[in-house]
């Protein structure tokens, strides 16, 4: 039987949980407060997700960069490559806040969004 | 000299001031916010990693979208001016400069337009401002290293964390490749991640307690997700290199020794230092404004109103928060209380709010038993399942087992007229000097 510890990362409560999986393909989450901590428990033990925020280059001289972000957890593996695709854009301004960056990154389901309007 | 007045303003057009001038204009008073930046917002714009607002939006938001949010729910409204990229180089009190005690104020409020507050600005030159009210909501600011005092040479590459954290997300700078970060707050633990995230190689996280200071949350998705080591009971004992950062030398503390036979070093170009923030209360100690040792803030009346009367105080300037939530819900607050004050309304009867057993402040400093009271209390212990109790001369007016308690996260509580009826019925007797309300954690 396989048990790990881990904090929950959803809110700034920081729960600790328990996750153990038996028999094989059964997992059980404990010491959460919530529903999101089990969700959290589960996709860690099976496919850590995390949300991504950064900042992309604007072709504007007054907002140099704007800030982006996921809008659900990306599976890990594909956090170093959405990053070095952000370091190479340059994204033409205005954009609205919420406005999609980039749709579907790597086919993850989860888009790129601006988290702030600039001119 | 432009000249311009009125009925209020508000110093800083961060999160604090935007709620508190939303609340002033939102109730029909004239309105200016002078913000030092080009943007209104404050550090939430820097802030791009999400967290904020469940409490206040109920969803979780970056720095920038909370930002945003707080912008569009203020600058429509009528009676509002904003001033940026402009600064503040002094307020005056009201008489010349010589603020009256406020603590015993039960004078009406002035209505001359006695507070002027000058500014300066590219676009406009010096501008005095008179009003009736002020809010001061300037924030805080980092602690640097002459307030940690690390010996060693003074080479580039030392930087606050949340300087470098404007670099990197406003201005587009990577200040360093291979980075130390000093103090292990939200905001070094934070930087651990952008950094990485940037390119950068973080090479440990150096913590004086035992404990980290911040979130546990932020060590496991800033540090453990990047196999950073976090060395606590650690200090930074010396800084090498003579033109840039070449490394640091690292101590741990044994028992309150410092171990320097146990001492290793780590080379790096940057070091980062997240060692607490302090409200910046430069101005207000210049108007003459009484500050609170504990809290590096003012001392202010259950309407936050501080010494100087009409000058009120909100957001980090009076304390540091943990939370933006909480900022936004003291800010719009403190804007109605400056509302009543414009009006003209009787200052009701206040007593004094004391720091009981384990509780480093409690805030605000008075307390009105006719109204609902919203107390932000900080504690000095690590507790779990820890007793709140408010009592006035041996009386409890309230009780609440909390599930655990710690230094870095504010304690909020409630107390209207109801908990203060009977409890409060020696002052009728000549008792109001035992309408001491203490607070105390066991």
């Amino acid at each position: 039987m396989a048990a790990r510890s881990l904090v929950c990362i959803s809110c700034p409560i920081g729960c600790r949980l328990t996750v153990t999986e038996d028999p094989p393909g059964t997992i059980t989450v404990t010491g959460n407060q919530c529903a999101r901590g089990e969700v959290y428990g589960r996709e860690e033990m099976l496919a850590p997700k995390r949300v991504v925020t950064a900042t992309v280059l604007t072709d504007s001289g007054e907002v140099r960069r704007l800030p982006v972000k996921t809008t659900a957890p990306l599976p890990k593996e594909l956090i170093n490559g959405l990053l070095s695709a952000l370091y190479r854009m340059r994204l033409p301004l205005p954009v609205r806040c919420g406005q999609v960056i980039l749709h579907d990154v790597e086919g993850s389901g989860v888009d790129l969004v601006a988290t702030r309007s600039a001119e | 000299m432009k000249k311009r007045s009125y009925d209020s303003i508000v110093i800083g057009g961060g999160s604090a001031g935007l709620a508190a001038a939303a609340e002033i204009a939102g109730r029909g008073y004239h309105v200016a916010v002078i913000e030092r930046e080009l943007t209104l917002g404050g550090i939430l714009n820097q802030c791009i990693h999400n967290g904020f607002g469940l409490h206040y939006f109920k969803e979780e938001l970056t720095g920038p979208e909370y930002a945003e949010r707080m912008i569009d729910m203020t600058a429509h409204l009528p009676g509002i001016d904003f001033f940026l990229d402009s600064a503040v180089l002094e307020v005056k009190g009201p008489r010349g400069g010589e603020p009256r005690s406020g603590a015993e104020n039960a004078e009406g409020p002035l209505h001359n337009g006695g507070l002027v507050v000058y500014g300066i600005s590219k676009h406009e030159g010096i501008t005095e401002f008179t009003a009736s009210s002020i809010v001061l909501a300037m924030g805080c600011r980092e602690r640097n290293r002459g307030n940690i005092g690390i010996p060693g040479t003074r080479p580039a590459g030392v930087f606050t964390a949340g300087l470098a954290q404007r670099l990197v997300n406003i201005d587009g700078y990577v200040p360093g490749k291979d980075v130390v970060i000093v103090g292990s707050g939200d905001i070094g633990l934070i930087m651990a991640r952008r950094m990485t995230w940037v390119g950068a190689r973080v090479h440990g996280v150096v913590e004086i307690q035992p404990y980290p200071s911040g979130l546990t949350r932020n060590i496991a998705q800033c540090l453990n997700d990047f196999n950073i080591p976090l060395y606590l009971s650690h200090v930074v004992s010396e800084i090498h290199g003579s033109r840039r950062v070449e490394g640091v030398t690292i101590m741990p503390i044994e028992d309150r020794h410092e171990q320097s036979a146990k001492s290793f070093r780590l080379d790096c170009d940057t070091l980062l230092l997240s060692v607490g923030l302090v409200p910046d209360n430069e101005l207000s100690r210049r108007l003459g404004v009484v500050l609170n040792p504990e809290t590096g803030g003012p001392y202010v009346d259950a309407s936050l109103m501080t010494s100087v009367p009409g000058v009120f105080a909100c957001g980090n300037v009076l304390h540091v928060h943990d939370l933006v939530d909480w900022v936004t819900e003291e800010s719009t607050r403190c804007g109605g209380n400056v509302c009543d004050y414009l009006a003209g309304g009787k200052t009701p009867w206040q007593g004094a709010v004391a720091a009981g057993a384990n509780v480093k402040y409690v805030l605000p400093n008075r307390y009105a038993p006719s109204r609902k009271n919203v107390f932000y209390l900080r504690t000095l212990v690590v507790k779990n399942r820890a007793l709140l109790r408010a009592t006035i001369g041996g009386r409890t007016l309230l009780e609440r087992r909390l599930p655990h308690v710690q230094p870095s996260e504010m304690v909020t509580f409630t107390l209207g007229p109801d908990a203060f009826n009977g409890a409060h019925g020696t002052a009728g007797q000549g008792g109001l000097a035992d309408g001491r309300l203490e607070v105390s954690i066991e």
